[in-house]
């Protein structure tokens, strides 16, 4: 079963035309033919006629398709740039086609969660480890592709669009992914960094959301500065503690993926995240904030994930449960800001 | 309800011996020595980039540790010729410094020419001296030899040291995908990997894999074992090659590892025992020693990438358990791994040294009295984990068959990726870890020694295993029922983890619990001095070696099986 393209034809496949997977489009098309994968006819059409999805424009250069076989037998590198809560069923669709051969990096921040036969994720009120999949792991679990990486860092596809400068990390075990990688996206505007922990690096981005939840509510309360300072460094050591107990190194929360994409999410008052906790702050319900908000903030899901974790992991994570308390228990808002400001943090750093 | 074991006799699957793939090799030695030196200073020289200047560390680095090693740890089987040959290297090297001089070329020359020597050295002793005849002469021994005693102790009556009524087989069971193995053994190449509890593996392998109706396989033996001269006759004789483990410079690794993929492209099966060494502390295998496993991967991929890729060029991995209800030199092992572990908290108590008489002295009661042995041949996969039918095409997870060799392509070719390989490997390492807990079979002795030890940990939860094994006798009792209840329990679960097929059972576990707990204690540890579990006079039961328990107990470690206490 030999690639039907030879090497230099093959077109790059992006998978999802959200707005981060039209940034990252438009950044491959600027070095390479691409083809995205749209689930609807109409998307598919205008992208191949007018050159924009849903109104974002995209570089004439990029074709779109919405067969998974015609993108998997013509492209050798695909990025899976689609939401979370689409992310396994968009797998399972990719999975017949997807090969041994195909390096795949996606963009997706969330985790996901594996249950077993007649078991309910609203009724599992305890999760261990090998319940919980990241994104790398449902693609190795799902598919046959083994060289898989994820792409993290601060990047707010408007900026990414406007062309401001940026940089990104690309994560693998597979040097030969990291490097693809960069040489597929590196550009003047954008650096690529490479990290082989990808468990800590897709651990950051989720983790981060977090806390994204916490600062919007601080804002929401009417708080400064230096309440965010002292959120973001004590946000920092949570991350810190529970990627490692997930799996991932504490290094990776250093880095780009980790204090880089917590401190632009936590200034970004446009960010979902935030928002739910603006509100929460403002004294609404977060089945009334979900009611009118479009698509699920992901770092609502992650919170009852990790909650669901700590309970086996015999960690603590204040932040975490504190806000799940709020979301999920009726806890004010005010009330868990006074227990954190009384919870015995005795020392400021003790994870490097 | 107890299933019958059913005796098989396998026709040779290759039976002109002219055929087999390792006696090719025996007969291609010299040149095959040559080719493996060769190739391994091109390795070596692609690893350190073809810098003369690390080449010379290298070479200073493995002269400094060899000499080191001839002067602190000298072996009877360490030829003659060792010192002169490293004084020569040590004279070149002088001479090189001093005398060459001028571009990096030339100095790259000259290392390389010292460079080339000691591979060539190297491959020779790692080489193996298989000859067909000692095989063959060796095989009718232990079987003979074997069955005899079998037949001795337990036909009666006169004549009985000649009846044929019993075989090695009634001992040793042969269970799993031996069809499989065998069909395969006759498409590709295959690597054996067995768990490793007994110095008496190796030859129980070897005597397998002859049963099967298999060319012998090779394997690398520690050199330790070649000292003994009537082992290195049997170990010759059996395709081993030696690996000597007191080198541990890149030279000697690099040889070693290029030897082992050059045997598996040339289509001899082979076996690693992917632990390394035998297991301490009674444990499953859960971290593999990776070095040999790579070059199954690296063999593979060369295979591809010079355009073979039927089946012919397939290499499998069959992953097997043998499952004892007693190991001869577990007080040994267990010590090992307490002092290991514990370093001052933990005393020898006394010291218990294996001797031939002591080896002898149990292959006897061995054969006379009852105590099997099981091996549970897994199902084959390919070098990325995936199982493999019967044609030897590799399968995914929901049946469909995968190219194997995708896995080494990028852009529509195969390539070379070191680091691609060393990911490749870990993660076989990690399937080859859950095949082994997949195949591997409960005894009765298992059960008893794990739920005994777990019931005395539970009783003293505070303690940690070193103060419970300094723990008096008097606090060791166990009441029979409670132990009972507790046996049951296990049991469920383990009866729970085989219907999902994560765990393999013998059928003597179908039989009532007292039988079970009986079958149990006849048999744990049962030759040794200390017994781990007894039952008293009142019925009650105890330990006479907590370390001995712990051992037997840690064969079930890994299943979870824990949470129950």
């Amino acid at each position: 079963m030999a690639l039907k393209n030879s090497s230099k034809s093959q077109p790059i496949g992006v998978i999802g035309v959200g707005s981060f997977g039209t940034a990252i489009a438009n950044m491959l098309a600027e070095k390479n033919e691409v083809m995205v994968y749209a689930r609807k006819q109409e998307v598919v059409e205008e992208i191949n006629t007018q050159h924009s999805a849903s109104g974002k424009i995209l570089n004439s250069k990029i074709r779109a398709t919405f067969s998974p076989e015609e993108l998997c037998n013509s492209c050798g590198v695909l990025f899976f740039m689609i939401p979370s809560a689409a992310f396994l069923e968009v797998t399972r669709t990719f999975a017949p086609f997807l090969h041994p051969y195909h390096l795949v990096i996606h963009g997706t921040k969330g985790l996901a969660v594996q249950l077993g036969e007649g078991e309910q994720w609203d009724t599992l009120k305890k999760l261990r480890r090998n319940q919980i999949l990241t994104m790398s792991e449902v693609i190795v679990k799902e598919t046959l592709a083994v060289r898989v990486g994820c792409l993290a860092g601060p990047n707010i596809s408007t900026e990414l669009s406007d062309g401001q400068p940026a940089a990104t990390v690309i994560a693998s075990k597979y040097n030969e992914v990291i490097q693809e990688g960069q040489r597929l996206l590196r550009s003047e505007k954008f650096q690529v960094y490479g990290n082989s922990d990808i468990i800590g690096v897709e651990l950051s981005g989720v983790l981060k959301n977090i806390i994204a939840i916490a600062a919007g509510a601080l804002a929401g309360l009417g708080l400064g500065e230096n309440a965010k300072g002292l959120l973001i460094s004590r946000g920092i050591v949570e991350m810190a503690h529970l990627s490692k107990a997930l799996g991932g190194t504490a290094s990776s929360v250093m880095g780009l993926a980790g204090i880089g994409d917590l401190v632009t999410t936590c200034n970004s008052p446009d960010s979902r995240n935030f928002t739910v906790g603006f509100r929460l702050a403002k004294g609404e319900s977060l089945s009334q904030i979900m009611a009118s908000m479009e698509e699920v903030a992901e770092g609502v899901n992650t919170i009852r994930i990790v909650d669901a974790f700590l309970k086996t992991a015999g960690i603590r994570a204040p932040i975490t449960e504190n806000l799940h308390r709020v979301l999920f228990e009726d806890l004010s808002i005010e009330e868990a800001l006074q227990f954190l400001m009384k919870y015995p943090f005795s020392v400021d750093v003790d994870f490097v | 309800m107890e299933e019958n074991y059913i005796k098989h006799q396998y026709a040779p699957i290759l039976p002109e011996k002219d055929e087999w793939p390792v006696v090719k090799l025996a007969r291609e030695r010299k040149e095959f020595v040559k080719k493996v030196a060769t190739l391994s200073e091109g390795r070596i020289l692609d690893l350190i980039g073809k810098n003369p200047e690390i080449l010379k560390e290298e070479l200073e680095t493995t002269l400094y540790r060899e000499k080191l090693r001839i002067k602190q740890n000298p072996w009877d089987v360490d030829p003659d010729d060792e010192g002169p040959f490293w004084g020569e290297v040590k004279n070149n090297l002088l001479q090189i410094h001093s005398e060459v001089s001028g571009t990096k070329a030339k100095k790259l020359e000259a290392y390389q020419a010292v460079l080339r020597k000691i591979t060539a050295r190297y491959s020779e002793e790692i080489a193996s001296n298989f000859k067909a005849s000692h095989y063959k002469f060796t095989r009718r021994v232990v079987t003979y030899g074997f069955s005899r005693l079998l037949n001795a102790a337990r036909v009666k009556g006169f004549g009985s040291l000649f009846s044929n009524q019993f075989t090695l087989q009634d001992k040793i069971q042969i269970t799993g995908q031996t069809a499989q193995l065998r069909e395969l053994a006759t498409k590709g190449t295959v690597v054996m990997v067995p768990t490793h509890f007994s110095n008496l593996d190796s030859v129980l392998i070897g005597w397998i894999i002859s049963v099967l109706g298999m060319p012998p396989f090779i394997y690398g033996a520690g050199l330790n074992l070649f000292n003994i001269s009537i082992f290195a006759y049997f170990m010759n004789a059996l395709g081993a090659y030696k690996v000597d483990r007191r080198k541990k410079n890149m030279m000697y690794l690099e040889t070693l590892k290029t030897y082992s993929k050059e045997a598996i492209q040339f289509g001899c099966h082979s076996l690693f025992f992917p632990g390394g060494t035998r297991s301490r502390s009674g444990i499953i295998e859960s971290k593999l020693k990776l070095g040999l496993l790579s070059t199954a991967i690296e063999a593979q991929r060369a295979n591809f990438e010079n355009g073979i890729t039927d089946v012919s060029g397939k290499i499998f991995i069959v992953p097997v358990t043998i499952n004892y209800h007693f190991v001869l030199e577990a007080p040994g092992l267990i010590q090992d791994y307490l002092s290991q572990t514990g370093q001052e908290r933990y005393y020898k108590e006394n010291d218990e040294f294996s001797t031939s008489y002591k080896i002898s002295k149990f292959l006897f009661k061995f054969f006379t009295k009852g105590s099997d042995i099981s091996v549970s041949i897994g199902r084959a996969m390919d070098v990325m984990g995936n199982y493999v039918d019967q044609d030897g095409k590799s399968l995914d997870k929901w049946g469909r068959i995968v190219n194997t060799q995708e896995y080494f392509m990028s852009n529509g070719k195969v390539t070379v990726d070191a680091q691609r390989e060393e990911e490749y490997t870990q993660m076989l390492g990690k399937r080859i870890v859950e095949e082994f807990h997949k195949i591997n079979r409960v005894f009765s002795s298992h059960l008893v020694a794990f739920v005994a030890f777990e019931l005395i940990q539970s009783k003293n939860a505070k303690m940690d295993l070193f103060d419970l094994i300094r723990l008096p006798q008097e606090d060791l009792l166990l009441n029979y029922e409670e132990f009972k209840a507790a046996c049951q329990r296990v049991l469920n679960q383990i009866f729970e983890l085989k219907s999902q097929g994560k765990i393999d059972s013998a059928p003597h576990l179908n039989r009532s619990m007292d039988e079970i707990i009986t079958h149990g204690l006849d048999n744990v540890g049962m030759y040794h001095a200390k017994r781990p579990i007894i039952k008293d006079k009142s019925g009650n039961l105890t330990t006479e070696d907590m370390s001995l328990l712990y051992f037997y107990h840690n064969r079930l470690h890994g299943y979870g099986l824990e949470k129950l206490f």
